[in-house]
């Protein structure tokens, strides 16, 4: 293509803009994403913390594998570590030992590496809670929520293969756990444990297949799940929060130039300003106190990285035997007895309902509210207590297998039995999420009436008047418009009872969807409507504030 | 109307610097000083990487890190604070209002719509189902070799019976010495008091060509108690010697060491998922996730009065599989 008025740079700089225009076409992303709109709130910066640590798992990650050999060849410890002198290991354990005693900065590396790992996990589990909170799942987000959630599983994937290659005590005894739940396999775990281990365990080949999948094919896989997360938080835009001025059609922030990309990229840096911090100051996994892996010794206290305990802790929430039933079934099939393991199997179960049940939330939603709106709109996790009950349930299950994990560090450390703490967890495992449901949805509807009550009587003052009969009372302030509309304006599901199809059939699952709809809206609070706002103040007297029992109106 | 008119957004409120001159200049030196304790925190970096230099002991090597620590983390909190700041302080802080689009047009949809029509009426496969079906075969077929590709993964060239067999046998065997682990000294029965415990391997074991391989399936517990406190079933009865018994350390939950054993209460525990074994019920299970007993290593002494196996564990050790029985 040819213009006739061609653009003529002045400065070298603008010539070297010009090439690169010219060629690809700058011009045209410079005016997308120039001044793009992103809003702003502290909550959104979890997925920022999560893309950064990321970036420095990159790049500590590739400073490592210049260092770190990952053969499980046998070989004669010969550092500068004088306690492990002379002690058999294998070559990936002393390449370890090397990087932390032998490389300058070797060690600080390590573990700028393993805390931002443990950090990159926990801000994707952040932000999925705060995805989840806020119902920024629903439509348009569901697919961008499900790779978030996959992102959540390599992560898990990406942290345990590189716990597992410095083959010493601890991740050596880590694998073994691995090696016996993939042996409970039913029908081919037998085989898939001899396929993954290279023969019998622990064998020489896993490190080096671990090590593959932890350099090459997980970070692979998360870095073009993370250009796809992105790519579609572009094209959908930012979801906000609801406040004065801020609607289903618009989004209201700063641009990217200059305001957001200085926030943003500055952030970076205090990520990593942070993590370094913490490297310098706190030892993370240093496996020269563990020794090279043994399958005889083990240390008392073992504990898994924190993203991996929730699945070892329901391994040993799991009863084994009950009297004389052992949960290790044996069956007798014509050609002979094989073992159905569900002492191990088991276990696995409520980590698949769990993260199964977070992939199809979005659609679980959907289904039971009827809802297939777009919503750019953030919900307080208050305005939709159904929802925040039901995350919090889950939180609370997770937890408890989470602190399962720590069973015994509990019994040490707070001089209780053993048997009790698991026999609580075991109860909690159960009770727990009922609980925490009933709790936590109770405490959004509280929230709602406090909401509503500030709305109709205004905030406290701080300021007590003293009636001429001698009562005392405290004056209430209006809020503005501005704060007012930010805690009236939200949305709040009402029941849907079930509905018959177009032949006048109720089926079975619409009969369910209504139960749950009731079981799940019949308590609400709606939001303040200007009607009742003018009949609060019509009344409002000094005398009416003592029983404000009447504000919330329930149905 | 029973919903709130919105109000719109707020009025902006103006900051500090944008209306004081000297609030201007005043964050902007903040801004500075924050860049230049960054370069300060690289120096340091830089101090403790050749002033230290390569450590000697646990101690400097301590010291290094915790300086190196230090040092990038005030190179970096200093320009990222520092462009937070700058950006707070200094940049414009009016919030604009941007329009969404519809993430699909009706319009675009009609186009695609059309366009995917003619392209696969342009192929012709609706009208070709025989070449449809063949390529259904055809794609259908051809990534299985991929899966046989990983048959090999296991390198010891083990048959699918070999891999399933492997697993029911150990290298103990008649007249195989219990030595000390990790030592690879022998023990007498003279030596095993009561209340005692022993790591054991077989004799021999650094010899083999997998010491490791069969180390995790060959190790050993071996602890001496009362036989009145024993429960021995009969078929058992010739497997202890006066009271010393050997039973598998390795877990028949997933497979850790079995290493604590509690004197006074001959339990053996698992630190790993507290699974708890009973001595004197042939480690029975009574707490925790295992689904079985602890297998028991028949043995006797030799001449020498050595303690030594009386032939291999008669059940497979370890993690329970499928195909266990």
């Amino acid at each position: 293509m040819s213009s006739t008025t061609e653009y003529r740079p002045k400065t070298s700089t603008g010539r070297i803009a010009d090439f690169v225009d010219t060629r690809v076409g700058a011009s045209q992303i410079v005016k997308e994403f120039g001044r793009k709109i992103f809003p702003d709130h502290w909550s959104f910066m979890f997925g920022e913390v999560a893309l950064y640590t990321f970036v420095i798992l990159l790049i500590s990650g590739t400073f490592l594998t210049f260092f770190f050999d990952p053969s499980m060849a046998h070989t004669t410890y010969n550092g500068s570590y004088n306690p492990l002198k002379g002690v058999q290991m294998s070559v990936a354990m002393a390449s370890t030992m090397d990087i932390s005693f032998d490389v300058r900065g070797g060690l600080f590396m390590r573990q700028v590496h393993h805390w931002s790992a443990l950090l990159f996990v926990a801000a994707v589990s952040v932000h999925m809670l705060r995805v989840f909170f806020t119902g920024a799942f629903r439509r348009p987000r569901e697919l961008n929520w499900v790779v978030g959630g996959t992102l959540l599983v390599l992560a898990m994937a990406a942290g345990f293969t590189g716990y597992s290659l410095p083959d010493d005590l601890l991740s050596g005894n880590g694998l073994r756990i691995i090696d016996g739940v993939i042996k409970a396999i039913p029908v081919v775990g037998t085989f898939i444990s001899a396929f993954l281990f290279g023969g019998e365990f622990p064998g020489t080949a896993i490190v080096g297949r671990l090590y593959m999948l932890h350099i090459m094919l997980v970070p692979a896989m998360i870095l073009l799940m993370i250009g796809i997360h992105l790519f579609m938080v572009v094209v959908h835009k930012h979801t906000q929060y609801r406040g004065p001025g801020r609607t289903n059609d618009n989004v209201v922030g700063f641009p990217v130039g200059p305001v957001y990309a200085a926030k943003a990229g500055g952030f970076f840096f205090i990520v990593f300003g942070i993590v370094a911090a913490i490297s310098g100051f706190f030892t993370i996994n240093p496996i020269w106190n563990y020794g090279p892996y043994d399958p005889s010794p083990v240390s008392a206290g073992t504990q898994p990285d924190w993203y991996i305990g929730w699945v070892d802790g329901a391994l040993r929430l799991m009863p084994g035997v009950l009297g004389n039933f052992s949960f290790e079934w044996i069956i007798p099939f014509p050609w002979g007895d094989n073992n159905l393991i569900l002492n191990v199997l088991l276990p696995m179960v409520p980590a698949a309902i769990l993260i199964g049940a977070m992939f199809a939330w979005p659609w679980i939603e959907r289904w039971i509210t009827k809802d297939n709106r777009e919503h750019h709109l953030l919900d307080r996790p208050r305005n939709a207590p159904f929802r925040t009950g039901v995350g919090v349930a889950g939180v609370i299950w997770y937890c408890v297998m989470w602190c399962a994990a720590s069973s015994d560090l509990i019994a040490t450390h707070f001089h209780v039995s053993l048997n009790d703490v698991t026999y609580w967890l075991r109860a909690l495992f159960f009770l727990g999420p009922i609980l925490g449901f009933i709790v936590a949805r109770r405490i959004a509807l509280s929230l709602q009436r406090k909401d509503r009550e500030i709305v109709l009587h205004g905030r406290e003052a701080g300021v007590i008047e003293m009636s001429p009969e001698g009562g005392f009372s405290e004056q209430h302030v209006a809020l503005d418009e501005y704060k007012l509309y930010k805690l009236v304006s939200f949305e709040s599901h009402e029941v849907l009872p079930p509905e018959a199809d177009r032949v006048g059939h109720v089926t079975r699952s619409e009969k369910a969807r209504g139960a749950i709809s009731k079981f799940f809206f019949e308590d609400r609070v709606a939001p303040v409507t200007p009607a009742e706002l003018e009949a609060a103040h019509g009344h409002h007297a000094p005398a009416i504030e003592a029983s404000s029992e009447n504000a919330s109106i329930e149905r | 109307m029973d919903t709130f008119q919105d109000p719109g957004l707020p009025p902006h409120r103006p900051r500090l610097a944008d209306v004081d001159p000297r609030a201007a200049k005043r964050a902007e030196r903040q801004v500075t000083l924050l860049f230049v304790l960054s370069v300060l925190g690289t120096l340091l970096f830089f101090v403790a990487y050749f002033v230290v230099g390569h450590a000697e002991s646990i101690g400097e090597i301590r010291l290094q890190n915790t300086l190196l620590g230090i040092g990038t983390a005030f190179a970096m909190l200093g320009i990222g604070v520092g462009i937070v700041h700058w950006a707070k302080t200094l940049m414009p802080d009016h919030e604009i209002t941007e329009m969404r689009h519809e993430v699909r047009t009706e319009e675009d949809r009609q186009v695609a719509e059309t366009m995917l029509g003619d392209i696969i009426e342009e192929t012709g496969i609706k009208r070709r189902p025989l070449i449809r079906n063949s390529l259904i075969a055809a794609v259908a077929l051809a990534p299985i070799p991929a899966i046989f590709m990983f048959r090999d993964l296991d390198r010891t060239g083990a048959s699918a019976g070999q891999i399933v067999d492997r697993l029911r046998h150990t290298m103990w065997d008649k007249g195989i010495k219990l030595v000390r682990d990790p030592s690879g000294t022998p023990i007498k029965a003279s030596d095993v008091q009561i209340g005692s415990a022993f790591h054991v391997i077989p004799d021999g074991l650094n010899e083999m060509e997998d010491p490791l391989n069969e180390k995790a399936k060959a190790v050993v517990l071996l602890m001496r108690l009362d036989p009145e406190k024993m429960h021995i079933s009969p078929e058992r009865q010739t497997w202890h010697h006066d009271g010393i018994v050997a039973y598998s350390k390795i877990c028949t939950h997933v497979g850790c060491p079995v290493a604590l054993y509690e004197q006074q209460t001959h339990h053996l525990l698992c630190p790993c998922h507290q699974s708890t074994f009973d001595l004197t019920q042939e480690c029975k299970v009574i707490f925790g996730p295992a689904g079985h007993a602890l297998p028991q290593l028949p043995i006797t002494v030799d001449s020498e009065g050595y303690l030594v196996a009386q032939s291999d564990f008669h059940e497979p050790v370890g993690p329970s599989y499928w195909e266990r029985g």
